[in-house]
């Protein structure tokens, strides 16, 4: 295997691994607005992801360096070409951010609602924006012999690309609700249960209408579709589990399901994209490949040697990160956030 | 044209931003982690309650920094991505670095340490903020690291049109990283210990809590103290490295336009033209440019027009000067705050061992003005250096302006630097108050959540304050 394509193996985890675990994270800011009803209901939610959101997060950010020190025209092209659509990440970010640390802080109730909305929208726009440009990136996009990306706002915000932004602010929502199931007793448990059900088929649909779009609008399927059908189909058996643990009250494996849709469709785009990084609408010999998009063999090698020594550590860490704070989180206890 | 002065606004502010809310957060975790390692020591609750107070304040101004973070990471691809094209090779593996090591490290343990306070035995979450603190200079390391390749770039070879990496070990030993590392670690542990003493000495003017912010003013007068000097020290030797590195910073630094007379006099003070390219009404300390450069009292250094001159030969024509009267007076300034914190550590040290602090209201007063001078420093001291590396972005290897993306245009870059601008407003504000909040209340009263309770403007807080 040559270096670029396992440096494109690692990106494409990062990024999966950000969907999985922020995906959840992102459908808990969401629940704040569509499934707490009282402020004590909203702190608890903010709770349940209070230790772990930074770190989640955190998984974008290395993403973004990996591609930065192993594709550096990726990195170059993806975020000069997807300009706007980053800035407006970037503000949501920023603001749900400090939210989280800001909220509690004090009791006025404007103070309480700036912040609520700043969770929710800084919930609501990444999984969406993140959902338009994987499939933009599929789809292709105006990218010039210099490897600049010069693209309009059809370009990027079509019917395709929004439906794609759609299923992924529903699918993190559905994550979300899982992991409130997750961690939370009593009522509000009972209320993520009960809304899981409720959208559960909506949800199917949209995100069997985002893949029919692909078969429909992108190369996709023609040109890996022996990669991508056991691929979606997995996704549909996960999706079909996710009823039955439902309807068991398997909460960890419900869990698991939605983490594992997320994941698929995520894999999907990078199983999709590949060895290409950056599709070009205008001509094809203009596609940056993880071949002419990478660092030089020295960089790659030195790289790989720091995150096949580095990463156990931070998975290991990680892991008993979420260990520690396993139990469900209540009213009866104090409340950081 | 206007692209490229957008952008570089754009960086200049948000990273100046940034760069407010790092070294507070650098300092303050290593406070804290030194009281927290005295509570387990000692089993005092004062240092508990110590730990939890300035820890307030840290978590508050490390929410701001690790957003502000994120933009860091993104904004070389989205405004300089003709730059980040051309070191992604070389520039782009510290920064993966600095996540995989310091971003995870310090997210992970920061959200075991403010929720595990209940959850962990006390010697694992006191290792917790230890690997905060460490975290948060591993990652200042990594990115001097990158810095340090725009300053003096190292250990790279020129293929394919891109500067690529060929030896890691000259990027991590580059000279620059070696002296800014220390420098920036010790002008962040001032920025932490003058906070905590400014804020103490505030309390003490006020004789609220006086037992705990004199106890608390007493560590970080001595952690101030102790880092005040190390800038001092580090900053000798960054003087040092310039000479030899980036002369022409140097030059423009002590607005020498013609080379220096032999030993060189550094100037405190000058009247700089640079249309004429002069500078008048000189004040000179004798010998001491000499010194601060070669460590011995003779020796010229170079001026302006005569490194002009071999760059035109080296590199082409072009002006190679940058702004000097920035570069000379941001200089200045930095060198004067840091003196200033010197001094005013001196004399506390000095008032603390013969007693009395509390009866020098005076000084009191002054340390309270005083949080505020390892922030002009910090500013002006980058100010200095990457202004001063102008026209370059990489030193020698290539231009600012041929950095700059091609593909965002004006109208993208007003709307992201006025929106960028906007929140950052908010969130400085918000800071402020907030800080002004926690100081108001002070170490004993009750936890925040149960300010709403007693809110009577706040009917959701009755609800479950009664439940």
């Amino acid at each position: 295997m040559h270096l670029s394509e396992l440096w494109f193996l690692l990106v494409s985890i990062l990024f999966v691994g950000f969907v999985f675990l922020e995906g959840f994270d992102f459908g808990v800011g969401m629940g704040t607005k569509f499934l707490a009803r009282t402020e004590q209901e909203k702190r608890i939610l903010l709770n349940t992801i209070g230790p772990v959101w930074d770190a989640n997060e955190v998984w974008l950010i290395t993403a973004g360096g990996a591609m930065f020190a192993a594709f550096p025209h990726w990195y170059a092209t993806l975020f000069s070409g997807f300009y706007l659509p980053f800035v407006i990440l970037l503000l949501a970010l920023i603001a749900r951010g400090v939210a989280f640390e800001f909220r509690s802080k004090v009791g006025a109730k404007q103070w309480r609602l700036a912040w609520d909305w700043s969770i929710f929208l800084g919930s609501l726009l990444p999984p969406f924006l993140l959902g338009v440009m994987f499939a933009s990136l599929i789809k292709g996009l105006p990218i010039d012999g210099e490897m600049n990306m010069y693209a309009g706002f059809t370009d990027i915000v079509n019917l395709y690309t929004v439906v794609g932004g759609i299923a992924f602010v529903l699918l993190s929502y559905l994550h979300g609700l899982m992991f409130i199931g997750l961690k939370t007793t009593g009522e509000i448990r009972e209320r993520a249960h009960r809304m899981a059900q409720r959208i559960y088929v909506i949800i199917g649909v949209v995100v069997v209408l985002f893949v029919s779009l692909t078969a429909l609008y992108t190369d996709a399927f023609r040109e890996k579709g022996t990669f991508l059908i056991p691929l979606y189909s997995a996704a549909i058996i996960a999706y079909a589990c996710l009823y039955y643990f439902m309807y068991k009250k398997k909460e960890g494996w419900s869990f698991v399901s939605t983490g594992l849709v997320l994941a698929l469709v995520t894999s999907s785009f990078f199983v999709a994209l590949f060895p290409n990084v950056m599709i070009s609408s205008i001509d094809v010999v203009n596609n940056l490949t993880v071949y002419n998009a990478a660092s030089g063999s020295y960089s790659l090698k030195l790289m790989t040697i720091v995150a096949v020594t580095l990463l156990p550590f931070v998975l290991a860490y990680q892991v008993w990160s979420y260990y520690v704070f396993r139990k469900r989180v209540t009213d009866k206890e104090h409340l950081e956030y | 044209m206007e692209e490229l002065i957008l952008a570089r606004i754009q960086f200049a502010s948000t990273t100046l931003f940034h760069f407010i809310f790092v070294p507070l957060s650098i300092g303050l975790a290593f406070i804290i982690a030194v009281m927290q390692t005295m509570y387990v020591l000692k089993g005092n609750e004062l240092y508990k309650k110590m730990t939890k107070f300035w820890g307030a304040f840290f978590l508050i101004n490390f929410a701001v920094g690790v957003v502000t973070g994120i933009l860091q990471e993104f904004q070389f691809g989205m405004n300089w991505s003709s730059y980040s094209r051309f070191v992604g090779d070389v520039f782009g593996a510290p920064l993966a670095v600095e996540a995989l090591l310091a971003f995870f490290m310090e997210s992970t343990f920061i959200g075991l340490w403010i929720f595990g306070w209940d959850k962990l035995p006390k010697k694992i979450h006191l290792a917790c903020i230890w690997l905060v603190s460490i975290g948060t200079i591993l990652s200042a390391f990594w990115i001097l690291a990158a810095n340090s390749f725009m300053q003096n770039p190292l250990g790279y070879t020129l293929q394919n049109g891109r500067a690529e990496m060929n030896d890691v070990f000259a990027v991590l030993t580059n000279q620059k990283l070696w002296v800014a590392f220390p420098h920036t670690i010790f002008a962040s542990l001032t920025t932490g210990a003058f906070f905590i003493v400014g804020v103490s000495a505030w309390k003490m003017l006020k004789k609220a809590d006086v037992e705990f912010f004199k106890r608390s003013f007493q560590i970080s007068l001595i952690i101030g103290m102790v880092s005040a000097l190390g800038i001092a020290f580090s900053g000798h030797s960054q003087a040092t490295y310039l000479v030899s590195a980036q002369p022409m910073k140097m030059a423009a630094a002590e607005g020498l336009w013609d080379d220096s007379p032999d030993p060189a006099p550094w100037t405190v003070f000058a009247l700089i033209d640079t249309d004429k390219q002069e500078s008048t009404m000189r004040v000179e300390v004798p010998y001491m440019l000499s010194y601060l450069a070669y460590e011995q009292f003779h020796g010229s250094v170079q001026g302006m027009k005569n490194i002009q001159a071999q760059y035109e030969q080296k590199y082409g024509p072009g002006n190679y000067i940058p702004p000097v009267k920035t570069t000379f007076w941001s200089f200045r300034i930095m060198v004067v705050m840091g003196g200033g914190l010197l001094l005013l550590a001196l004399i506390g040290l000095v008032l603390q061992w013969r007693g009395r602090l509390e009866e020098s209201p005076a000084y009191l007063k002054w340390m309270v003005a005083a949080i505020f001078i390892p922030y002009i420093g910090n500013s002006f001291g980058w100010i200095m250096s990457e202004i001063g590396r102008q026209p370059w972005v990489v030193n020698g290897l290539m231009r600012t302006a041929d950095g700059v993306s091609p593909n965002v245009s004006t109208g993208q870059l007003l709307f992201s630097l006025i929106s960028f601008s906007l929140i950052y407003t908010i969130l400085a504000i918000v800071m402020v108050y907030l800080f002004v909040k926690v100081i108001k209340r002070g170490p004993h009263e009750k936890l925040p959540e149960d300010v709403s309770a007693t809110d009577p403007f706040n009917t959701e807080g009755n609800n479950y304050a009664f439940k």
